[in-house]
């Protein structure tokens, strides 16, 4: 299971890269694995302004669905149209190709409370005892 | 629990879930690729978490023939059936499959997760029912390996001097495959072609190691939960727990054809008797989705906003490429081709009444 060191990570599965003020996000490595193939995306509405938590997206996989949640508060400025027809790309490349939604992040300090990888991994192995 | 192949799983790089108290394979590297391999190739499946029973003495067939709701008055020794098994209520206590080796010898092969109360409830029956049979659990001493798919008999032929080609449908044979006992029945739980092999555990890794050697001609993969799951929905076959349980009667299902009541006399035929009578108020139905989406277990079936039913089980069809799932309506909204609505929170999908099986293979 692969957790990339430069990101930071939500409780709930999502990861967030942040350039300047653009964050990009999508789900987990284990995420995935967890949801098995993914076979829908229903992306965000580009322009619309969400607050952390919030459900912004869902994945429909072969054996679940799952809400994807903002992980900062923002404005959707860019979504991953390739996944409307290759949703296998969450699958196969969670952290590249698999990317989800683009946001203009509002509060940098947000970003605070989000996990590290270690934390993160951390409690990916606290909610499987 | 885990299977004698569990670690054998960890080291092909399964994901591995819990099933009732078994740790089993999910999928090994992806659900669709694992359910296309069944469809076009080969595919092998430990299912060794399935229990079985064995039912001798002479009075062995009189008594299965209580226990059922289908008739074994005329299989012949090395014929398989399948059935359910229903409670006085008429409602189904598991779905199983009855090997008749002779007369007085059967096996009983049940779902995983229904062996203890399967066995408290057959162990009951046999002591009102007072004659001559004995009731094992053979569970721990049987592994079961399904291989499945068009290229199943080819691979499995290799191994075995017992001739495929003459195995029927629905019969089995017992012999050797790599020197090794087994019991090989033509049966499974996919739709496609393909045998299920019933083994000591000890030999299952043997077995299982030799197939997947063996069928490397034919592109065999091993084959999780996962793409069980959805090979069975994609053919109908009902999944107890989901489609079925003791709410639900064979008479409001598509196993309505298991209940034979030409038969004498059976556990349940009253009260199945009175249903048939009274009229069957709700019914298992195919649906579709005809928008983006995926039917869940437990979603709710909507006709003009109104509650007409619940889906029991559902998924993405690997084969149609379309939300597919089973479910029980009111009679009245039945019939193919309506359409209808699934809910999901507050989300309505268009959906049809759609013709079961979703798949046949050719």
């Amino acid at each position: 299971m692969k957790i990339p060191k430069e990101l930071k990570y939500a409780k709930t599965h999502e990861w967030i890269k942040v350039e300047k003020e653009i964050g990009t996000a999508g789900i987990t490595d284990y995420a995935q694995e967890q949801l098995t193939d993914v076979v829908f995306v229903e992306l965000p509405q580009i322009g619309k302004v969400v607050s952390k938590g919030e459900a912004v997206a869902v994945v429909e996989s072969v054996k679940s669905v799952s809400d994807i949640y903002a992980p900062a508060s923002g404005e959707m400025v860019e979504v991953n149209k390739a996944l409307e027809n290759k949703p296998g790309l969450i699958n196969e490349e969670p952290y590249g190709k698999g990317w989800i939604f683009k946001i203009k992040i509002k509060n940098p300090k947000e970003l605070d409370s989000l996990l590290s990888a270690e934390e993160y991994e951390k409690s990916i192995k606290e909610g499987e005892k | 629990m885990k299977t004698p192949l569990f670690e054998i799983h960890k080291r092909l790089g399964a994901k591995i879930i819990e099933f009732g108290p078994w740790l089993m394979p999910l999928y090994y590297t992806s659900i669709i690729d694992e359910h296309n391999t069944v469809r076009n190739k080969v595919g092998l499946f430990d299912v060794s978490h399935m229990g079985e029973f064995s039912i001798r003495g002479k009075d062995a067939l009189a008594f299965i023939q209580r226990l059922i709701t289908n008739d074994t008055s005329h299989l012949s020794n090395n014929q398989a059936l399948y059935t359910p098994m229903c409670n006085n209520n008429g409602t189904i206590i598991d779905d199983l499959l009855v090997y008749k080796f002779s007369d007085e010898y059967f096996m009983l092969v049940v779902n995983a997760t229904n062996i203890e109360k399967d066995y408290r409830w057959i162990e009951g029956v046999a002591r009102r029912f007072d004659k001559d049979i004995s009731l094992k659990n053979i569970s721990d001493e049987t592994s079961l390996l399904a291989l499945q798919g068009p290229k199943a008999k080819e691979a499995l032929q290799k191994l075995t001097n017992l001739d495929l080609s003459q195995t029927k449908h629905y019969w089995f044979k017992e012999g050797k495959i790599e020197g090794i006992q087994a019991i090989v029945s033509r049966t499974g739980y996919t739709g496609e072609d393909g045998f299920e092999i019933y083994i000591r555990p000890e030999c299952a890794s043997k077995i299982w190691n030799r197939l997947l050697e063996i069928g490397k001609e034919e592109e065999i993969k091993p084959v999780g939960l996962g793409a069980r799951d959805t090979l069975r929905l994609e053919c109908a076959m009902l999944l107890y727990g989901n489609d079925m349980d003791e709410t639900k009667t064979p008479l409001e299902t598509n196993i309505a054809w298991t209940v034979k009541f030409n038969k004498k006399d059976f556990i349940g035929k009253e009260a199945l008797l009175r249903q048939k009578a009274e009229g069957i108020k709700q019914r298992l139905i195919g649906l579709e989705l005809l928008e983006r989406g995926i039917p869940r277990h437990n979603y709710l079936i909507l006709k003009d906003k109104e509650k007409i039913g619940t889906v029991t089980s559902g998924s993405f069809s690997p084969t149609l490429k379309k939300g597919i799932g089973l479910g029980y309506v009111k009679t009245d909204f039945a019939k193919e081709g309506t359409e209808i609505q699934i809910q999901r929170r507050e989300k309505l999908a268009k959906a049809r009444i759609a013709k079961i099986p979703f798949y046949r293979r050719k």
